[in-house]
């Protein structure tokens, strides 16, 4: 798995943002950030809540709109030109702290959606796709219940099927486990390092720690707007050079 | 031997008759107060309304007249029109019932199209073709009673609701024309009774629009637009308060998973919203079914205006008790079934929600 990375790592990036910007209202939320990320790489973000390490990878792929800035995926640039922005978002697969299942529609339904409507997939074909998703989660025998009949882990689970349904080659995580209950943390976390180590290329938003110093390649400090820092995780922990990221560090490791 | 777990069994005074008894009527001495009085006055009125309709009323009003309440001046020799609609939707409605419940799912369009078929299929039978036909044409005109009244109905219901939903899109759209025409045309049609509308149908209409085309408007059809538009107002207003009720991360995984603005719309948003609006757009489908009596202002003989006219021939003069009666149980008996129909259709389609 290693070799197949770093061998990957060479080709070209996945995600270049360039002096990237955006505003809500007057308040300032991106400040010219400038990430690449490359095929495979797995980062993970971290920082105070309203730092706006979510608004990042939400702008990335067009839920906010960024008004300054550069933004690449996958070669195909963020424009207004709505092809572009479907193309990106089927470039990326994403999950939220909420989940955001359809609460309408039974969890194979919730993955069989956009592969039906957006790949033109026959049914068949989509839920077989499906049902091997939902077995790869590890809830294959849920497929048939509605998100409300399901534990939150559950639910986060299927969120990730559904989200690799689309065969994305990215894969955001917004906050993925901070909504979980504590003892159902571990299932989706296992289920993260899992698609981690098996080559796709991820950012994760979150505060798990154990999760970012086992898989990620590289750990990012974000604060007011900006990231403060950067480094592979045996540096990040050891030897972070920024006051601030020092602070951070020391609350949320010593909580 | 007794365990912790053995079931034991509650007091006897706190269950079967007399522990119900007990609990719900006779609680304390104002709950057995209540109860008294209310039996005593229920007593009263049961009896002397019994007493009216069992010996003192002349149903004969009714039942001679029963032809003149169901259809009005539709030609009797052309009632079997009516009963073969009638039996059209009674073999659909039986064919959809077999259909949902078996859960045959590959036939649930078939139904779904045959239903639109068969919609217009009645509307063409019922109002015919020229002279010289099978069936002659029969104007919309003529059509009163309780034909009139649920043909209305109907048509108000059916061409409201998809009216509706595209107002209450058009007012969250983000192109300010449609935006700004959607929210007007609620606004206005909300601030204006009912009766003003039917009035502006059928006296105002001729006077904007030219003669030839005004003058091939039949009365019927006119209540049957001002209705519809009216009745569509109050559907997009309840539509909107569900679309409202929507969080914002249903719309972001929808596009996440690169749905389109449509997709979005069609199969995430708008049926989580209009699930949980069917109580209240369904109680104003009511309301507008009741709201049809209107039409006699504007001189349309439906139900109640066919019961008006009955009560002022002179063999049945005193009779408006009974004629009323009867008119008001029918009433009953449809806005019931209407929301027997809705309390059915939230609970089929919710299951599982939250």
């Amino acid at each position: 798995m290693e070799n197949e990375r770093s061998g990957a790592s060479e080709t070209r990036e996945m995600i270049i943002c360039r002096d990237v910007h955006k505003w809500f209202g007057d308040f300032h939320v991106l400040r010219g950030v400038n990430l690449t990320l490359r095929r495979g790489e797995v980062v993970v973000i971290c920082g105070p809540s309203g730092s706006g390490k979510s608004t990042l990878i939400r702008t990335i792929n067009r839920l906010e709109e960024h008004q300054k800035g550069d933004i690449f995926v996958d070669g195909i640039e963020l424009t207004h030109d709505i092809r572009n922005v479907h193309a990106i978002r089927q470039e990326i697969g994403m999950v939220f702290q909420h989940f955001n299942l359809f609460p309408h529609l039974t969890a194979i339904q919730n993955v069989t959606l956009a592969p039906i409507y957006v790949r033109r997939w026959s049914k068949d074909k989509a839920e077989e796709v499906a049902r091997q998703l939902l077995e790869r989660v590890g809830i294959p025998e849920q497929a048939e219940k509605y998100p409300g009949q399901l534990s939150g882990g559950q639910q986060q689970r299927v969120a990730i099927a559904r989200a690799l349904a689309m065969q994305p080659k990215i894969m955001f995580f917004d906050e993925p486990t901070s909504a979980l209950d504590p003892e159902m943390i571990k299932e989706v976390l296992d289920v993260m390092v899992e698609l981690a180590t098996g080559g796709m290329t991820m950012i994760v938003v979150t505060h798990e720690m154990g999760f970012a110093r086992e898989v990620s390649d590289r750990i990012i400090f974000f604060d007011e707007g900006n990231i403060v820092e950067e480094n592979p995780p045996d540096k990040f922990f050891s030897a972070a050079k920024e006051e601030r990221t020092k602070l951070f560090l020391s609350q949320i490791l010593h909580q | 031997m007794t365990t912790a777990t053995e079931v034991m069994k509650p007091p006897r005074t706190e269950v079967g008759v007399l522990g119900w008894l007990k609990k719900n009527l006779f609680g304390t001495w104002y709950d057995a107060l209540l109860t008294v009085g209310s039996v005593a006055f229920i007593s009263v009125v049961l009896y002397g309304v019994t007493n009216w309709a069992l010996t003192g009323a002349k149903w004969g009003v009714v039942t001679t007249n029963i032809k003149v309440f169901m259809v009005g001046r539709y030609p009797y020799s052309e009632i079997w029109r009516i009963w073969a609609s009638i039996g059209l939707f009674a073999v659909m409605a039986a064919i959809t019932g077999v259909v949902w419940r078996l859960n045959i799912a590959r036939a649930r369009r078939a139904v779904t199209i045959s239903w639109i078929v068969v919609s217009l299929l009645t509307v063409v039978l019922l109002a015919g073709f020229g002279e010289n036909t099978p069936i002659p044409r029969v104007p919309l005109a003529i059509w009163s009673g309780l034909m009139l009244t649920l043909t209305l109905g109907i048509v108000g219901i059916v061409a409201s609701f998809p009216i509706g939903v595209l107002l209450a899109l058009g007012r969250r759209s983000n192109l300010p024309v449609i935006k700004v025409f959607s929210t007007m045309f609620i606004e206005i049609v909300r601030g204006v009774p009912l009766i003003t509308v039917l009035f502006i149908a059928m006296l105002m209409l001729p006077l904007f629009l030219p003669a030839s085309i005004s003058g091939r408007l039949s009365n019927v059809l006119r209540v049957m637009v001002g209705m519809t538009l009216f009745s569509a107002a109050y559907v997009a207003e309840n539509v909107r308060g569900g679309l409202q009720a929507i969080p914002k991360g249903q719309y972001e995984a929808g596009r996440a998973v690169g749905l389109n603005e449509a997709y979005v719309m069609a199969l995430i948003v708008l049926p989580q919203a209009l699930r949980a609006m069917i109580p209240a757009i369904v109680g104003q489908f009511i309301s507008l079914y009741k709201d049809t009596s209107l039409v006699v202002i504007v001189g349309l003989l439906d139900l109640l205006g066919i019961a008006k006219a009955v009560t002022g021939q002179t063999e049945w003069i005193g009779t408006q008790k009974e004629v009323f009666a009867f008119a008001g149980v029918i009433y009953f008996i449809t806005c019931s079934a209407l929301s027997y129909a809705s309390r059915r259709l939230e609970k089929q389609l919710g299951v599982g929600e939250r």
